[in-house]
């Protein structure tokens, strides 16, 4: 870690300069890009590292006076910094995850029968039986229990929904990751229909 | 009593001290001093003299260690015989932030089996920052019959299985706290473990954990533990299912909720505002988890004698705050995310006049492109309108010196101020000065400040400025600033009540290492990493001064002279022996 500061006349701005250069360039402290521990403090998302790279060397220096003009920055994330604590910044990027997919995914679910339709934020729910039980919260019905073989068989609904290729597919047949992705509004069938659909 | 009677005549065989005995019966100062319970209280009384000391010694029930190697198990249990409650404190505060390597030590296992053996009735176990290990949660669940209180802070290295062996064998606990710590989450069926038969539970705090729990088990434990005072929820449980516990536990007065933002019909919301309003010893609300501004006029019957709002996990816009805040007139400490802009905080100024405690945490740290979150003019709006706050922790992307000679001004009680301007070494943005007259201000203007936290762009003067105004300090926290080793030595020399020092990317060299020589032994501890000090510094140091650990910390990599990061601290305990490799004792 080589670090030839020289604090003799001024202030040293150079030392505590937030810069964008590339790694290597210009005498920036490389010992952060290296440093093992700076993983910890990427951001997970993907996309959004991709946003800030590809920026180009935009208003981020914090000083007037010094105008390094860069190559596309990497922003170099100091470890630590800001100092928040670990379990907060995992909280913040699991809700973040929710928010930059948009905000609340909504859609329309209509029951047989029913005089109007509901609508239902699927971006609460993490799994199948949750999404289940709140439709059948919602609507005082019973779906009953998922199987691969008889879909929802022994019950008189069967929830469905309305994929991007504007297909009714059965709600629990794919993973929930794509179902999310992928839904587009929910149908709760009812009666000889549902029952149809167990034996298909 | 005799057993002490005897030591104690053992321990003072002068006749003048006898007469002095029969005119003030030692059961007479021990019972007087077990009355005391602040831990700096009864080091002063230990200092009186031999009497004094070995009454102290054998009245305290509660031992407070700051940091688990300035002393051994061993050295403690030898002193204290009767304890029954422990706090220790581990890793140094940045290993918070990832500053600490992996595998750096504070095991609390070594003193759980001492503990073991001298301490058999041992109620309560508070730790922070140490690593345990489910190994040593079962070891604990089993060794002490009487074990009433674990509350667990920032610690890593265990699992929900070692919460699995608490709940199972721990017939008399009353309090299972866990908060923040890196667990491993393996699943919620801990919370069945507790048998149906235990009922004395008053706190669970729950909310580190993401996985989902079995809710039953949960409704019967809440429904069977009638003292329950304390129940902090994990992000798993609905909406639906916290009103049907809170049905069964009106009595609660802290609540942190799970998540709040699951669709609710009109009937069930009137439910859980019902089951809310019912709530009379309410004082605390933590969780509210992605809360929907919606569902949040179901809080307002509670938050008429609310006084702690822990909304730090909730993204409200400024309009949904203010909403809220006009319903927490009593309110006297608030955490909320600086989602809620200025102009949620001009809300907290104007409906919170009581309020003692703020902090601001940010919902986009790293991401540079957000020109959102908060500003000077929200904190100064919030001086305007509490002038009795004392703890301020506030995040924010640009601030003025004016501003915080304002808020100085307008809060001059200010016991904690930790201001963190997250572009590391900003200067003012209107003036583009350093913000050395702000912290200036805040040292001069606040003659209580025990803790402070710099940031902006600084140079020495804002440092001489704390050493010279800054006299009741004991904690201070320093990152990318000041310009030469004499910022440092300004501080050493003047702070004299100072007991924790740390320091990160700061041009203080062994000039400003060394300058502190006499005081570290009366300090905790004091953190450099990524100045300027050089291993040739450290060995000095520790050359000079015996008593005190000096520790570094070497990065792969780096230069080796430099010391990467340097850890001081007083210990009676010797040099540790379970540093890992990368943990040089010098």
């Amino acid at each position: 870690m080589e670090r030839r500061v020289n604090y003799e006349n001024d202030l040293n701005l150079m030392a505590t300069e937030l810069r964008l250069g590339l790694p290597g360039c210009g005498d920036d402290e490389p010992q952060r890009k290296t440093n093992p521990s700076i993983r910890n403090n990427k951001r997970t998302a993907p996309e959004i590292s991709e946003v800030s790279s590809s920026e180009s060397s935009s208003s981020i220096t914090m000083y007037g006076s010094d105008d390094q003009d860069s190559p596309p920055p990497a922003k170099e994330q100091v470890v630590g910094w800001p100092p928040i604590r670990s379990y907060r910044k995992n909280c913040l990027q699991s809700s973040k995850r929710n928010e930059v997919e948009g905000m609340g995914m909504y859609v329309k679910v209509s029951v047989d029968g029913a005089p109007y339709l509901r609508k239902i934020d699927l971006k609460v729910y993490r799994s199948y039986p949750q999404l289940l039980k709140a439709l059948e919260n919602m609507f005082k019905l019973t779906i009953g229990a998922y199987s691969k073989r008889e879909g929802y068989n022994g019950s008189d609904y069967a929830p469905t929904y309305e994929d991007k290729d504007g297909d009714w597919m059965l709600v629990g047949d794919v993973p929930w990751e794509m179902f999310i992705s992928s839904c587009k509004r929910l149908r709760i069938m009812k009666g000889s229909e549902a029952r149809g659909l167990g034996c298909v | 009593m005799e057993p002490s009677e005897l030591k104690r005549s053992k321990d003072s065989p002068n006749s003048d001290e006898s007469t002095r005995r029969s005119s003030f019966p030692d059961e007479v100062l021990e019972r007087v001093l077990s009355l005391l319970k602040s831990h700096r209280d009864r080091s002063s009384v230990s200092l009186v003299c031999k009497d004094w000391y070995n009454a102290e010694r054998w009245s305290r029930t509660h031992v407070f260690i700051g940091n688990c190697y300035s002393v051994s198990p061993e050295i403690v249990a030898r002193r204290f015989p009767k304890i029954r409650s422990v706090t220790l404190k581990g890793k140094p505060r940045f290993s918070d932030f990832n500053l600490v390597p992996e595998n750096w030590g504070a095991d609390i296992h070594a003193w759980l089996v001492v503990f073991a053996a001298k301490y058999p009735f041992l109620e309560e176990l508070r730790l922070k920052r140490m690593a345990i290990s489910d190994e040593s949660l079962e070891f604990l669940a089993v060794s002490f019959p009487n074990f009433k209180a674990l509350s667990l802070l920032s610690c890593d290295g265990f699992s929900t299985n070692g919460l699995a062996a608490i709940a199972t064998h721990c017939k008399n606990l009353t309090e299972l706290d866990i908060q923040e710590n890196g667990i491993d989450d393996k699943g919620g069926s801990w919370l069945s473990c507790f048998p149906e038969s235990f009922t004395s539970l008053e706190v669970l705090n729950f909310a580190n954990l993401s996985s989902d729990i079995n809710f039953d088990a949960l409704e019967r434990l809440v429904g069977r533990c009638k003292s329950m005072r304390v129940l902090k929820l994990n992000r798993s449980v609905s909406l639906e299912q916290l009103q049907r516990l809170l049905v069964n536990a009106p009595q609660l007065a802290e609540l942190g909720t799970g998540s709040f933002s699951e669709e609710l019909t009109f009937r069930q919301y009137v439910e859980l505002e019902s089951a809310l309003s019912n709530c009379q010893n309410m004082h605390t609300l933590y969780g509210l988890w992605d809360a929907k501004g919606i569902y949040l006029p179901a809080l307002y019957p509670v938050c008429t004698h609310l006084t702690f709002l822990n909304l730090s996990y909730a993204a409200l816009r400024s309009d949904e705050l203010a909403k809220l805040l006009a319903h927490c007139p009593r309110l006297k400490r608030l955490w909320v995310l600086d989602t809620v802009e200025d102009k949620g905080l001009e809300a907290v100024g104007l409906n919170c006049p009581l309020l003692e405690e703020l902090r601001v945490f940010p919902a986009d740290p790293f991401d540079e492109e957000i020109i959102h979150g908060v500003t000077e003019a929200g904190f100064v709006a919030v001086s305007f309108g509490c002038p009795r706050l004392q703890y301020v922790l506030y995040f924010c992307r640009q601030m003025t010196n004016a501003a915080v000679a304002t808020i100085v001004q307008n809060c001059p009680d200010f016991t904690h101020f930790r201001l963190c301007i997250m572009n590391p070494g900003q200067p003012d943005y209107i003036t583009n000065e350093p913000m050395d007259e702000a912290f200036g201000a805040v040292v001069k203007t606040c003659t209580k400040l025990q803790r402070l936290s710099v940031s902006g762009r600084l140079t020495d003067l804002t440092f001489e400025y704390i050493g010279r105004y800054a006299k009741n300090l004991e904690t201070l926290s320093v990152a990318f600033a000041g310009s030469s080793d004499w910022g440092m030595q300004c501080v050493m020399g003047g702070c004299s009540k100072l007991r924790k020092l740390e320091i990160r990317d700061c041009p203080f060299g062994n000039a400003a290492l060394l300058s502190g020589l006499e005081k570290y032994e009366s300090m905790r501890s004091l953190w450099m990493s990524a100045c300027n000090v050089t291993m040739n510094g450290c060995r000095l140091l520790a050359r000079e001064m015996p008593r005190l650990n000096v520790e570094v910390m070497k990065e792969d990599g780096s230069d080796d002279s430099q010391a990467d990061k340097v850890y001081v601290y007083r210990s009676i305990a010797g040099p540790r022996r379970d540093a890992p490799p990368s943990v040089l004792t010098l």
